[in-house]
């Protein structure tokens, strides 16, 4: 089966490892072999590892290396990070995170309520 | 002392008037009409005659009947060290504590504890129960309780680091606790053991006063209405807290 995901001026991708990890960006041109030249929302434009890297299916239209303004502004009228959300991967990572942030009580809650659940199954 | 003459002399030589700029930079100085130079260190421009004239001692003295003045205190050490010499002299200086100069205040409270907030109790006999927290006792300690109707856990004091604060809080601003401070938990002296006390057939059993168990049912009253209102927070008082396989205590959040 080919590759279809591919690293392209345009893909969106979601960092796996460093700094900025967890957080989606835009592969804005290609360094060489190894590397492209990313950017985001809340970013400094910099050049990161393909193997840094983890693509999504989602690409955005935008010229090589546009004006962080224009890539904003493409971000937005994509709506790409809301459709991310929607999706399989999005939706797991959100309930990490939710999981993550719970607090005593919560996590007590989230107890009872699985308690419940299984007892109805049964 | 310098011969006659020699002063006035060393005076002109050796500019005097340029040390005397020099000199004039203390407060206390400046203010007199005229400071006393000196030629040299130890060598003073003007002599005793002339400097207790300057100085006025001469009024002093007949201020204080002929005499200069002494303060009480160094009177009394005169006195003292005139009536009798000390028979012992130690042999070492005798060694003055530190001065302590701090103010006492209660322990410093964490941020996120405050008035109704459920607290994890870390150890003690009621290690794993979440308590409510009332209120910061003057000695620095809180002042907790389950409360006793729910999971046993009486009004108790309970030291700020053995304690897990929870995000989840309760309402107590009616409950009133400004009755109860350190003295109400200060445990009674025991009594000293004589020689009975081994041959004693068993210890007394400590008897609660009705006064503390009125005021624990009153407290457990009040705080069962305000519990009430949280969904599951009388579940969540009941139960013990836990770490579990797969908890990660440095990434939990409470």
């Amino acid at each position: 089966m080919p590759f279809t995901r591919l690293i392209e001026v345009g893909r969106v991708a979601m960092v796996n490892y460093g700094k900025d990890y967890g957080k989606l960006v835009v592969i804005v041109d290609i360094v060489d072999q190894a590397r492209a030249l990313c950017d985001g929302p809340d970013m400094v434009r910099q050049p990161m590892y393909f193997k840094r890297l983890a693509l999504t299916q989602f690409t955005v239209d935008i010229p090589k290396s546009p004006k962080k303004k224009v890539l904003l502004q493409s971000l937005n009228d994509s709506g790409v990070f809301a459709k991310f959300g929607a999706t399989v991967w999005g939706q797991k990572l959100a309930k990490r995170k939710a999981k993550e942030s719970l607090c005593d009580f919560g996590r007590f809650k989230t107890m009872i309520a699985k308690k419940a659940k299984s007892a109805k199954a049964r | 002392c310098l011969p006659w003459g020699e002063r006035e002399k060393r005076a002109e030589d050796a500019g005097a008037g340029r040390r005397r700029s020099a000199r004039r930079g203390t407060g206390e100085r400046s203010g007199m009409a005229r400071s006393a130079e000196y030629l040299a260190r130890g060598i003073e421009a003007e002599g005793r005659s002339k400097s207790y004239r300057r100085r006025g001692l001469w009024a002093i003295k007949k201020k204080h009947g002929g005499k200069f003045p002494k303060t009480a205190k160094k009177q009394a050490m005169e006195e003292d060290s005139k009536a009798k010499s000390p028979r012992f002299y130690a042999p070492e200086d005798a060694k003055k504590p530190l001065a302590r100069r701090f103010k006492e205040r209660p322990t410093k409270l964490r941020s996120s504890i405050t008035p109704g907030t459920v607290l994890v109790l870390l150890a003690g006999h009621f290690k794993g129960k979440r308590a409510i927290f009332l209120k910061q006792l003057p000695s620095g300690l809180l002042l907790v309780t389950g409360p006793y109707a729910v999971n046993g856990v009486p009004l108790r004091r309970v030291n700020q680091a053995y304690v897990i604060a929870t995000s989840a809080k309760v309402d107590v601003s009616g409950v009133n606790v400004s009755k109860f401070d350190d003295s109400y938990f200060k445990a009674p002296k025991k009594e000293k053991k004589g020689d009975d006390s081994v041959f004693k057939e068993g210890v007394a059993k400590k008897e609660l006063s009705p006064a503390y168990l009125e005021n624990q049912k009153k407290i457990d009253a009040d705080l069962k209405k305000v519990i009430g209102k949280v969904d599951h927070m009388e579940a969540y008082l009941k139960a013990h807290f836990s770490l579990k396989d797969g908890d990660r205590p440095h990434l939990m959040k409470f």
